[in-house]
């Protein structure tokens, strides 16, 4: 059985679980989470850029427009090519978009 | 007027991982791979193109669109077109005919809104394929994935609209289709053709210069479509909304992203136009159903999400 980590989202604290193979946002999106913003998944788009403050991690390709060299070393990456090897801490970048979830729920906290 | 532009070339775009995209439009969109350049380029195209090919992938640390081309009529037309562009005031290039392997010598230049554009007048004509000149049956055998019938379009975001439309109006001989203003009368989007399809090129306002929306490419019918939608989910690729119908042009539709996070749409059907048709004009507040005919608003992901 492989390993599950923990992912905790800043400022608002919430957190779901993720598969080693799995991308941070895919297991958000897979939990049906709406803590960071869903762009394009494929590392281009910069929507879902986040900072890593505590965890080990891997980064798989990324636009280095969004992600240039310099930030990656401070410990910013885009959540659609992270992928954890331990439990991580991570800070949001940008707002999440709520329109793109079907839930009216969340649709009404942003309207709201 | 006529300019001697006569429709969509090639686009040219970058990719993070080369092994991936080709897996994304090889195996998934159904574009054909046709020959590789010593700088890594890879050139495809879609089966019912004459031309060698209209895709030309490159790996890059950014995705987007390195250039969009179209062809125009011959070479003397090159020459003059290239005069004219001068003449408006862009900044022009030549690039020598091989630069693009079995293309002849192209004018690049940049519009207003940021994009870079060429034109060329020769390329390796290779006959539709899998399709014999004479006689051509129907379709050909072995295509995979969602069998794209061609490259049809590319939507691009950035700004000076007004002028980005002059310089394909009254330089390339391109007419304004279909529009979306506001209330002032602003144009926040325009719709380009060459000939009677809905669209070749179009541009939506948007403060920062040079960003693609999507490039597109045509399907037959709306079961296509949704066969498309199948494969989409199959793959586990990246979604962004669909299958649907925009109001603009009434297109029937599908946009998803490339492994490196460029929006692709399939689509099939939409309006037609000839020169007496009055461009087709959407007011902004009505964005939403513009876009996307059915859910009638828009998502975020359609006005932020860009390579």
């Amino acid at each position: 059985m492989s390993a599950v980590f923990e992912i905790t989202v800043r400022p608002d604290g919430e957190g779901f679980v993720c598969r080693p193979q799995q991308s941070v946002l895919r297991a958000m999106e897979a939990q049906g989470k709406h803590c960071l913003p869903v762009g394009c998944r494929g590392g281009g788009c910069g929507l879902c850029k986040v900072r890593v403050l505590a965890g080990d991690y891997e980064c798989g390709r990324m636009s280095c427009k969004h992600v240039p060299v310099e930030a990656r070393e401070q410990g910013y990456a885009l959540a659609c090519r992270l992928f954890a090897r331990s439990d991580l801490c991570i800070e949001r970048y940008s707002k999440p978009c709520y329109e793109n979830t079907v839930d009216p729920q969340q649709r009404e906290k942003v309207t709201s | 007027m006529n300019k001697g532009v006569m429709r969509p070339g090639h686009v040219q775009l970058r990719v993070l991982d080369m092994g991936k995209a080709l897996e994304h439009y090889v195996e998934l969109l159904g574009l054909i791979e046709m020959d590789r350049d010593d700088q890594g380029r890879v050139y495809l195209k879609a089966w019912t193109e004459v031309d060698k090919f209209s895709v030309v992938l490159r790996e890059a640390d950014e995705p987007g669109m390195d250039f969009m081309g179209f062809k125009v009529i011959d070479d003397a037309c090159l020459t003059r077109l290239a005069g004219e562009l001068l003449e408006f005031g862009c900044l022009v290039e030549e690039l020598p005919a091989g630069e693009l392997k079995d293309c002849g010598r192209r004018v690049q230049f940049t519009s207003p809104s940021g994009h870079r554009f060429e034109l060329f007048a020769q390329k390796q004509v290779t006959g539709k394929w899998g399709l014999e000149e004479v006689n051509p049956e129907a379709w050909p055998r072995g295509l995979k994935g969602m069998r794209a019938q061609r490259f049809d379009h590319c939507l691009l975001y950035g700004d000076e609209l007004d002028e980005t439309l002059r310089l394909f109006t009254e330089v390339l001989g391109f007419y304004l289709a279909e529009q979306v203003i506001d209330a002032d009368g602003t144009r926040l989007a325009q719709f380009l053709s060459l000939s009677t399809k809905a669209h070749d090129v179009a541009f939506i306002q948007h403060a920062e210069k040079d960003k693609l929306h999507h490039a597109s490419f045509f399907l037959e019918t709306w079961e296509d479509v949704l066969r498309a939608a199948d494969l989409i989910s199959m793959t586990d690729t990246s979604i962004d909304i669909g299958p649907t119908r925009h109001g603009l042009t009434h297109g029937k539709t599908i946009y998803f992203f490339d492994p490196s996070g460029n929006r692709n749409e399939v689509f099939c059907g939409g309006d037609y136009n000839y020169p007496d048709h009055k461009p087709v004009t959407w007011m902004a507040k009505d964005l939403g159903k513009a876009i996307f005919y059915h859910d009638r608003v828009l998502n975020e992901r359609f006005m932020t999400v860009l390579t």
